[in-house]
């Protein structure tokens, strides 16, 4: 099948199988690696994106479901003006070990931000429930969006 | 070396240790992190792996022709293929052998069978519905209690001979005086425990990238491992191919925890591919591969027993342990050490005499067993100990954290020998329980706990206390394979005074690029920010053992600071000749190599290393350039400690546990970077959380696995963890250059018993002496009715 979409304000037009999981088509067709795979089931939120201008668990997405739709990833998170906070705040905050789940996370984080610019910590751990981190037990993502929310 | 200090000290920096932020962060918070699965070579091939669908059972054929015939397939690989090349079978890190795809009979449900190359993943994955197999099934066995029955189907018969499933009878500590101290003691406790099987569950699985040059001859393998220059030698000794023909890429690594220690049949089948099709081959496995056949964790079946005055002295300890290894004998741990160090099980307290014994059998499960931060199995012996003093204090009535301060070793006790042989380095171990006590506000929580009760509302507080031995280790105790577990490291500072420190260990998002450049600027006067840290290539490393089991600020931290001074040594010949004095007559002071009595002749490391590259003429025998190399032989291992008191609120209607506050004190000696110390405590938290209360692999009783994905194993997320409450002690090491001692770990061993000792002190009033983990609502629940749940054969 044919698809366009938007992807971090590019559009790309590919034929693709109709099975095609949308974390593959970003991953192996556009390259885009910084989003990841981890589970299958919708479980761990690796693989979260935006989709238009909601997070999705993009394994289990099809590609042909975003066509027509725009795609934000991790690598669309920084703007002219550098990182974004969401992303400084991971940094600052010791929000990251291994990386994996990171960039989930601060799409996550930036949506949440978006709609809550001032989050409590209880706010955060509820947005961010649906994803898994096996390295730092969640206090630090927490810390980091709270960094974000601080110096937005 | 600082003074001992204690308290919950800020952050802050002392010379180049401190919470330096990581130089990893640039590249994973902008999704540029560099992982196996992102890698795209041309003319890479995809391999799919097909899998058992049961636990036991003779193989009667396989035909793979209707798979050979897709128009995407390249290669199809079974174990005749493999019998063909003698690879068929591997050997394991525990000196049995392991099936790489099955030729006789499948072992465990989920164990590789054949392999499939094809040009891209999804046609790999629909070419393995064409291969056909036909199965004879065999009884299974399945509980680790029946498996040495006479009766019990045998397992292992591609072993010469064997007609059973026993593995190991292994033993340590004193028996008769053992025997004797429990004769003569006013009370003994006895509990049945088990530790269940879990399992690490990295989320990034695990995968290989396998590229074989045909001109060459030389084999490059990208791959998920903690010890890349293990696997290199292994690779040599299994393939036969010559090991400098082999390179190991361990790239950026999302988690490991022990589970990507061993090599996998998949990554033998993604170079065999590589072979067959002179083309470079990836290997991924999905979540459900992961979860069923790849290294679990635990799964100790403990009988454990505590003898005490009736003042609550402890005076002995024994157990007997039931060990679960699976159908292949594939645990990680140092050869000398079946049972890794669960020997280490009298924990924290001054015992007089100990013993302990281990039977490793074989079931149809998964092999592994030393996985998931266990620090070589002393997470099982923290827990049982844990859990006996608990028991202890609930047949004595007493106040369990009054009955540890009691029986804590003394800080004059150091250097202490346990009653079986473990030389624990240094501690101050009631000075990090009254810590934790003094945060936690203990006589406080214990009033609010009185009040709960008194309205019937179930309150816990949980204490463990453990002691940990890391940094494997001394090379005439310990070796994986006969390799002996010392680390390499290579420094190099160029001409404008830039180093390059390469190390064996695989950072995991341990932050050994930010810790490694700290501890050698820390030495040469320099910045972190001019040390780059290389490491996860064989071809540009030293040889090391690799990063588990807390080894790496132990052993190769060690050997960043040997080799600096190594470089410093060398410095100060270099600056005196620029200074025209002897060597003798410098001192380093200030990050520099200066005059002593003349503090305006000095110069620094840039300075001298610019003079190292230069004309300058050297005393004779002195070379040019500044570098040096080193292997560290540890001494000891390293003792790291610490007091975990955790606040639970149990609903004693549903069954559902809610952690209300966890307290952590942590002393592991010298902290070089205290934020990311404070992490690698935070992870180990929410691990202990998930095998406290979650985290189960089981099996029906046809050996169907009950966890193989993440909607049946589940994981803590942030709503089960509550924000952690860190303290900290520090006591350095006497033997470790630096003062450090191994972290990694220590929070995935400490915090389970601290959590289930909580739930069960919640339930005190309901007289429930003990559960197996997982705590789940369910098990909770059947506890409280009086019927407790075998949690390895069934999801409670």
């Amino acid at each position: 099948m044919q698809i366009t979409m938007t992807v971090n304000g590019t559009e790309y037009s590919r034929e693709v199988e109709a099975r095609l999981l949308l974390i593959h088509f970003l991953r192996d067709q556009l390259g885009l690696t910084g989003s990841h795979w981890g589970c299958d089931t919708s479980n761990c939120g690796a693989c979260v994106v935006w989709l238009d201008e909601t997070p999705v668990k993009s394994c289990t997405v099809l590609a042909v479901m975003a066509d027509g739709h725009r795609v934000r990833t991790v690598e669309g998170l920084e703007h002219y003006g550098g990182l974004d906070p969401v992303q400084q705040g991971f940094a600052e905050c010791h929000g990251l070990q291994c990386g994996f789940c990171t960039p989930g996370m601060m799409l996550t984080a930036r949506w949440l931000l978006d709609h809550n610019p001032d989050p409590s910590a209880e706010q955060i751990r509820e947005a961010i429930s649906g994803q898994t981190c096996r390295c730092t037990g969640y206090e630090n993502i927490v810390r980091s969006i709270r960094w974000a929310a601080e110096h937005a | 070396m600082p003074d001992e200090m204690a308290g919950t000290a800020g952050h802050r920096m002392n010379g180049a240790y401190g919470p330096v932020r990581r130089k990893e962060d640039a590249r994973f918070v902008r999704g540029k992190g560099h992982f196996v699965d992102d890698i795209q070579l041309p003319g890479m091939l995809h391999a799919a792996i097909l899998r058992s669908p049961l636990a036991h059972a003779r193989i009667v054929s396989i035909d793979t022709a209707a798979a050979q015939a897709h128009p995407k397939v390249r290669a199809v690989i079974t174990g005749q293929t493999l019998e063909g090349r003698g690879l068929a079978w591997m050997p394991t890190l525990s000196r049995d052998v392991q099936a790489v795809l099955a030729t006789d009979k499948v072992r465990f449900q989920g164990q590789e069978v054949a392999c499939v190359v094809a040009e891209d993943s999804y046609s790999a994955r629909d070419a393995l519905e064409l291969v056909n197999v036909e199965y004879a099934p065999l009884p299974v066995v399945i509980d680790a209690r029946k498996a040495l029955d006479p009766a019990a189907a045998v397992i292992r018969d591609d072993l010469e001979g064997k007609q059973d499933n026993h593995i190991f009878d292994w033993e340590a500590g004193d028996r008769p005086a053992t025997d004797a101290v429990f004769a003569a003691a006013d009370i003994v406790v006895a509990q049945d425990m088990l530790y269940p099987r879990s399992h690490p569950a990295p989320l990034e699985t695990c995968g290989t990238v396998a590229d074989m040059d045909t001109v060459t001859g030389k084999l490059t393998v990208w791959s998920t491992t903690q010890a890349p220059h293990v696997h290199r030698t292994l690779y040599a000794l299994v393939a036969g191919l010559p090991e400098h023909k082999i390179r190991i890429i361990s790239p950026d690594i999302g988690g490991g925890f022990g589970n990507k220690v061993p090599i996998y049949p998949g990554y033998i089948c993604a170079v065999v591919g590589s072979i067959m099709t002179g083309r470079p081959v990836k290997w991924v496995e999905d979540r459900s591969e992961n979860l069923m056949s790849t290294s679990f964790a635990r799964d100790y079946h403990m009988h454990g027993e505590m003898a005490a005055t009736k003042d609550g002295r402890i005076i002995g300890l024994r157990a007997s342990v039931l060990a679960d290894h699976g159908a292949f004998n594939g645990s990680a741990q140092p050869t000398k050490f079946p049972a890794g160090f669960f020997h280490i099980f009298t924990g924290s307290y001054d015992l007089q005499a100990a013993h302990c014994t281990v039977t490793g059998v074989y079931t149809n499960k998964a092999p592994g067993g030393v996985a998931y931060s266990c620090s070589f199995r002393i997470t099982e012996a923290v827990y049982l100990v844990e859990r006996l003093v608990d028991v202890l204090a609930y047949e004595l009535g007493a106040d369990a954290g009054e009955l540890r301060m009691k029986n804590l070793l003394r800080p004059e006790q150091f250097p202490y020998t346990c009653p079986t042989g473990w030389e624990y380095d240094s501690g101050n171990y009631p000075r990090a329980l009254q810590v934790a006590m003094d945060m936690a506000g203990y006589p406080q929580l214990r009033r609010e706990q009185a009040e709960m009760r008194a309205r019937g509302e179930y309150m816990g507080i949980g204490l463990s206390f453990f002691t940990e031995g890391v940094g494997a280790g001394p090379r005439r105790h310990m070796d994986i394979l006969g390799l002996g577990m010392a680390d390499g490291a290579d420094l190099r500072v160029h001409p404008t005074g830039k180093a390059v420190l390469s190390v064996s260990c695989q950072t995991q998002g341990q932050g050994h690029e930010t810790t490694f450049a700290q501890i050698v600027a820390q030495e040469l006067g320099m910045s972190p920010d001019d040390v780059e840290v290389v490491h996860g290539d064989t071809d540009s490393t030293p040889f090391g053992l690799g990063t588990y089991g807390s080894r790496s600020t132990p052993v190769s931290g060690a050997a960043a600071v040997m080799v600096a001074r190594k470089v410093r040594e060398r410095a100060r010949i270099v600056a005196s000749a620029m200074l025209e004095v002897s060597p003798g007559d410098l001192e380093w002071a200030n990050g520099t190599w200066q005059v002593r009595g003349d503090p305006d002749k000095a110069r620094n490391i840039a300075e001298i290393a610019m003079a190292a590259h230069s004309a300058l003429e050297l005393p004779d025998g002195v070379e040019g350039h500044l570098d040096a190399s080193t292997v560290y032989n540890p001494p000891n291992l390293t003792y790291p400690f610490g007091a975990y008191i955790c606040v639970t609120d149990v609903d004693a209607g549903t069954g559902e546990v809610k952690i209300r506050r966890f307290i952590a004190v942590d002393d592991c000696g010298v902290r070089i970077n205290p934020m990311i110390v404070e992490g690698q405590i935070h992870g180990g938290l929410a691990d202990g959380v998930g095998m406290a209360l979650m985290q189960v692999i089981a099996f029906d009783d046809s050996g169907n696995c009950l966890g193989g994905s993440f909607m049946d194993y589940l994981l803590p997320t942030s709503v089960e963890c509550p924000s952690w409450e860190l303290g900290e002690t520090v006591t350095p090491s006497p033997h470790h250059p630096i003062g450090a001692k191994g972290v990694g770990e220590s929070a995935t061993v400490g915090s389970p018993a601290a959590i289930v000792n909580s739930v069960l002190d919640a339930l005190r009033p309901l007289r429930v002496r003990h559960a197996d983990m997982p705590l789940t609502p369910a098990n909770v629940w059947c506890a409280i009715q009086g019927h407790p749940v075998r949690t390895d054969l069934a999801i409670p």
